[in-house]
């Protein structure tokens, strides 16, 4: 237990990974207390972002719309505020399911080896023959945009690079002594991989896994911002920023006029992306005892 | 060379299995040129056996592919291979700038940072490489555009040629050797269509390499570091050798070997980025043409454009295995890398 106390001072102690524990915290605020935050319209879906007319040009912030309002009068404000908690639950629901099925397979894979190991790894193979963006616009595509299919796409193809990491833990621990003699003990398979060779093999693996978050929900972003995710008007940064698409560039007389609606959805993702590879480049270091001694 | 077999193999496989998912007719459609054709479907479903069983019909729509048939993409009305060979070149000319600029910059910054490790270059390239790849490629596309194409009128403007210039490139005074326009322009001895393929060019090179050279850079920090460990530097060092060459001479050419490894890393980050960068910057290349049939569910289109993907994906890491065992003498004898 020292070992995580070590650790959780080693985090704060370094600047950049306090910032992305600051910044993970603040959005973990906001995705709670988005009701409180932007209040919802009553009798309406809290996911869809309410509009003040029809007019296609964006209007710039206001005492009623702080941030403005972007390409059909959506309120840019509840649109970051509740596409935070769009972004948790894709990030959370697309790692918990990848990082399940990693350990499966991997520790199948990784424990037993043989035919189950070339078989599953082969698997993995021609997953990861794809480009990872370009394999999920093809599910997405096939499967009809809809935010649930970004979440399908995202985890079929994650799930391979887990597998192989898991695999790779359970194979070095796999002949350790302690696993031989609790086999010798006479405990089933099952019992050595799930109280002696995951516990002993992975957390390094789930804490990295966590940190992915990041990385899902820009990708999730990216798709969403092709229009191949949420419906449109649903609280998502990505669709936020597609929206900006014709806004581009504002009258010759202020060709910044409509900044808010294109810098401000893409400053959420970033600093939300930011956060989780602030603390994962620290725990990298942490982990990695190869650079830690020097 | 034969591990490659098993996994195209998969690949064409796990493809034909995803349009599988759908009955014959809507298969059949895949294939349909137009409007008039739609009456024509059962003639499709028994030219292409799409109500035999799932390996016969494998095996034709194998033979096809092979043959270059990979169905008819809607958005741009042309057949999905034309359609590839067609939209390459634009790609290939954004990668031809890219990569070079990735990899170089990338070890550039990456070696600073390790021989001035905890120093402030060190920590000023981290946030640097921390920052790159958290940004949404398309939000700094878009940015970018605001900047230098809003705020300074028309400086770096969108798609790949100005309006006069691609009349031009059109015209029967200029020979389309390659279709990418930079080397054209070169081989045509025109220097105005070259300098305007460069400007069109600027903004969806520096969005790319911005998103994808953190990557390079952070690998070859991690690899400097532990070559700069090493004992062979030591004694560079001890001979007193100038800390510049020991830097860049001894311990760089030995943290390349990772940095080689990855190269299909690169590819893979470039071909996903393409996507995003040339929907932004309306610059038509395959990645334009890819992201508007997943748009317009040009299934054909799509599937088609992550078959050539994957096949060339698996093409790349080939070649970088073999480069691999050129540079390292280590593995080219047999032995183990540490």
């Amino acid at each position: 237990m020292s070992d995580w106390k070590f650790t959780a001072r080693q985090l704060v102690k370094n600047p950049l990974s306090l910032v992305g524990i600051i910044l993970i915290f603040i959005f973990v605020i906001i995705a709670i207390f988005a009701p409180l935050i932007a209040p919802a319209p009553a009798y309406r879906d809290p996911y869809l972002i309410p509009r003040d007319g029809y007019s296609a040009t964006p209007q710039p912030p206001s005492e009623e719309h702080i941030f403005g309002t972007t390409e059909g009068q959506y309120d840019i404000f509840y649109g970051v505020i509740w596409g935070t908690r769009s972004a948790f639950r894709v990030g959370l629901v697309v790692i918990g399911i990848v990082v399940a099925i990693g350990i499966v397979l991997g520790s199948l894979a990784g424990y037993f080896g043989g035919v189950i190991d070339e078989v599953i790894m082969r698997i993995t193979d021609i997953f990861l023959a794809f480009p990872a963006l370009i394999l999920a616009m093809a599910i997405v595509t096939i499967m009809g945009p809809s935010l649930r299919s970004v979440m399908i796409a995202l985890t079929i193809v994650s799930w391979p690079s887990y597998a192989r990491l898991i695999r790779g833990d359970i194979l070095q621990v796999r002949e350790e002594d302690y696993i031989e003699a609790s086999r010798g003990l006479g405990a089933s398979n099952a019992r050595v991989i799930m109280r002696h060779a995951l516990p002993n093999a992975i957390y390094p693996t789930l804490i990295m896994a966590s940190l992915d978050i990041g990385a899902v929900v820009l990708a999730a972003a990216a798709l969403s911002f092709l229009g191949l995710g949420a419906p449109e008007g649903y609280a998502d940064w990505g669709q936020l920023t597609s929206f900006a698409r014709n806004w581009i560039v504002g009258p010759s007389s202020d060709p910044l006029k409509f900044w808010y609606a294109v810098t401000i959805p893409g400053l959420f993702i970033f600093f939300f992306v930011m956060g989780w590879n602030l603390l994962g480049d620290a725990f990298r270091d942490i982990l990695d005892p190869r650079l830690a001694r020097r | 060379m034969l591990l490659l077999i098993p996994v195209l193999f998969g690949v064409t496989v796990f493809i034909f299995g995803i349009t599988m998912l759908f009955s014959p007719i809507e298969r059949a459609s895949l294939y349909v040129r137009s409007a008039r054709q739609m009456g024509q479907l059962p003639q499709i479903i028994a030219t292409y056996g799409l109500d035999r069983p799932f390996w016969e019909q494998y095996g034709t729509w194998l033979n096809q592919v092979f043959h270059g048939n990979l169905g008819w993409s809607q958005v741009v009305g042309m057949p999905v291979w034309d359609a590839i060979w067609h939209f390459l070149p634009a790609t290939l000319e954004l990668a031809i700038f890219a990569t070079p600029l990735i990899i170089i910059l990338g070890i550039f910054f990456g070696t600073k940072a390790a021989a001035h490790k905890d120093r402030p270059v060190d920590h000023a390239t981290r946030v640097a490489a921390i920052a790159g790849w958290s940004l949404p490629t398309f939000w700094v596309g878009l940015v970018l555009l605001m900047i230098f194409y809003g705020l300074i009128r028309g400086f770096l403007p969108p798609e790949r040629l100005s309006h006069p210039m691609n009349l031009l490139v059109n015209s029967a005074d200029f020979v389309r050797y390659t279709r990418i326009n930079t080397i054209d322009a070169i081989l045509n001895l025109n220097g105005a269509v070259f300098l305007d393929a460069l400007r069109h060019l600027i903004l969806p090179v520096v969005t790319l390499t911005i998103v994808q050279m953190a990557f390079i850079m952070r690998l070859m920090r991690s690899s400097m570091l532990e070559s700069l460990g090493k004992g062979y530097v030591l004694t560079a060092r001890a001979k007193g050798l100038a800390e510049r060459v020991v830097v860049n001479k001894h311990a760089r050419r030995n943290a390349l070997i990772p940095v080689i490894t990855v190269s299909g890393y690169v590819f893979a980050g470039l071909a996903n980025g393409v996507v995003i960068t040339e929907t932004i910057f309306a610059y038509k290349g395959i990645g334009w043409w890819a992201a508007n049939a997943a748009i317009r569910l040009d299934i054909a289109g799509v599937l088609g454009f992550a078959l050539f993907n994957a096949v060339l994906f698996v093409i790349v890491n080939l070649v970088v295995d073999i480069l691999y065992t050129r540079v390292d003498p280590r593995v080219r004898l047999g032995g183990s890398v540490q």
